[in-house]
């Protein structure tokens, strides 16, 4: 990210936030924030992409609701796993068969 | 009218609060403009013709889309307000939430018109009791003077810094809405200078600044710490609530507490009730106290938040305390004021008898001689030495 300043909003401490800390009415006090909330975590099943099937044609990249798959070099190398809920688009949609879902194993 | 003047009017309450609509001129109005909406917006969408307010106006398709047009246009940063009645009320319900739990300072005037059904259009407090846990401050008037006085004082409420939250203001349909009363208007200049200046807390509408409104709680998210947060405004609004009418009594002479005492200093038995019907039972009063009665009364002005001590502490001399309600809680021990003023004295040492009593459902009439009715419930009560049934009283039903 290029962006020069970022206002900050500290939340790191937001689960031992009280009633009377919390903006008033919830609102989320500033913008472009949306990358913090990591939502990797609600994935079961996990894209694993074999580039060397990838034809470079980024309709994965296009589809991807999450902006989650990994370009290099014009090719598919992999997936944002704080990001990618494992909702099987890309999978779906992928003309040369270069990406599969496969169940996540979690410890 | 230009509101220059001292003068009384001559007008319905409609036309008392759209006047104090047009005093505001708030940046924007959204209402549904057919029935079961009041001339409230009528009235104001011809001022807006007229050019002599400056609101966009903005008419919309239903009452959900009203309340969802005044949630967008307040989030952005506009002074908003609207009107509802009824149906019209029930039909913004889920927006009714949203709107307190997301602090926005809306004002909306609510015309009490029963539910249906059976269809039914006339005066009863179903349409706000029902409303009642929704986060909206809530303030009852009794007249077309208070219709005025309270919209002006609404606003002071719904913006201040401790509060921000919506509030509702209600009087009687027909019996005020529709039927002519008089009224005394703040020249225009002063009620705008009471009211001030509009300041909007992260608006969406600053692109300097942009902001989130109305985000996914998350899935463990701090739902419960926000409501405890709308309770505390809560709490503080009631200081609010007296210290906006203290302001405004500067300014007209005319006094509001949280409550409206009547000959309560001394009775014995008293009654509290809201809205127009109020009137009535100061008659009743007094021609009791004639008698050598010690009867008194409390009009309800503010419903949410409910001042509990301010009514522990009015009504803790009162033997029997009779509360009519012009709406019920099916299924619960009386209606909705009943509840809770039972609720304020169950601390009060000694515990006066407090006992429920309906009446004017869906419009039906309530004669002074039903107020007597009532008021001989609460004499012979005081007189026994074992308590009263509490079951309800219905005032002025047929009965087989």
């Amino acid at each position: 990210m290029s962006a020069a300043k970022k206002p900050r909003w500290d939340v790191s401490d937001i689960d031992t936030w009280g009633p009377d800390k919390h903006e008033l009415g919830a609102t989320i006090p500033v913008a472009g924030n949306s990358e913090e909330v990591e939502t990797g975590g609600w994935r079961s099943q996990i894209p694993v992409i074999d580039s060397g099937k990838c034809t470079g044609c980024m309709l994965c990249y296009f589809y991807c609701p999450d902006a989650s798959i990994v370009i290099e070099d014009g090719k598919a190398v992999g997936i944002d796993e704080k990001h990618c809920k494992g909702c099987g688009i890309c999978a779906h949609e992928c003309p040369a068969d270069a990406i599969s879902m496969k169940i996540e194993e979690k410890g | 009218m230009s509101g220059e003047t001292a003068e009384t009017l001559a007008v319905t309450g409609n036309e008392a609060t759209a006047e104090a609509m047009r005093q505001i001129d708030p940046d924007v109005v959204c209402a549904y403009p057919i029935t079961p909406q009041t001339e409230v917006v009528q009235l104001y969408a011809q001022m807006v013709a007229d050019g002599k307010v400056t609101s966009e106006f903005v008419t919309v398709e239903s009452e959900h889309s009203a309340m969802s047009a005044v949630i967008g246009s307040a989030a952005g940063g506009a002074r908003t307000m609207t009107a509802t009645s009824s149906q019209g009320l029930a039909l913004m319900w889920e927006l009714l939430y949203v709107a307190s739990s997301y602090r926005l300072p809306i004002v909306m005037t609510t015309v009490n018109r029963a539910l249906s059904g059976p269809i039914n259009i006339h005066c009863d407090h179903s349409d706000s009791m029902g409303a009642r846990d929704s986060g909206w401050i809530q303030l009852y008037g009794e007249n077309h003077q208070q219709a005025y006085d309270n919209c002006l004082q609404a606003v002071r409420i719904a913006e201040h810094m401790d509060v921000r939250t919506p509030v509702m203001h209600m009087y009687d349909g027909y019996v005020i809405s529709g039927a002519i009363g008089p009224l005394v208007m703040l020249p225009d200049r002063k009620a705008k200078d009471f009211i001030g200046p509009f300041r909007a807390v992260n608006p969406l509408l600053d692109p300097k600044r942009p902001v989130t409104i109305g985000p996914f709680d998350g899935l463990h998210g701090w739902y419960f710490e926000h409501k405890v947060s709308q309770n505390r405004a809560m709490d503080r609004a009631l200081r609010v609530i007296q210290d906006v009418a203290d302001e405004y009594a500067e300014l007209t002479g005319r006094h509001y507490g949280l409550l409206d005492p009547y000959r309560l200093d001394d009775a014995e038995i008293a009654i509290i009730v809201a809205g127009s019907t109020a009137g009535t039972t100061r008659m009743i009063v007094d021609k009791l106290r004639a008698r050598g009665v010690k009867a008194g009364m409390a009009r309800l002005r503010v419903f949410r938040p409910f001042p509990h001590a301010a009514y522990a502490k009015a009504l803790e001399h009162v033997k029997v305390v009779g509360v009519m309600d012009r709406a019920d809680s099916f299924g619960a021990m009386g209606g909705p004021v009943f509840l809770e003023v039972r609720a304020a004295l169950y601390d009060s040492d000694p515990r006066p008898q407090v006992l429920p009593f309906v009446y004017g459902l869906g419009g039906r009439d309530i004669f002074p001689d039903n107020i007597e009715q009532a008021f001989a419930v609460l004499e012979k009560a005081a007189r026994s030495k074992k308590p009263a049934s509490i079951e309800r009283r219905y005032l002025n039903l047929r009965e087989d």
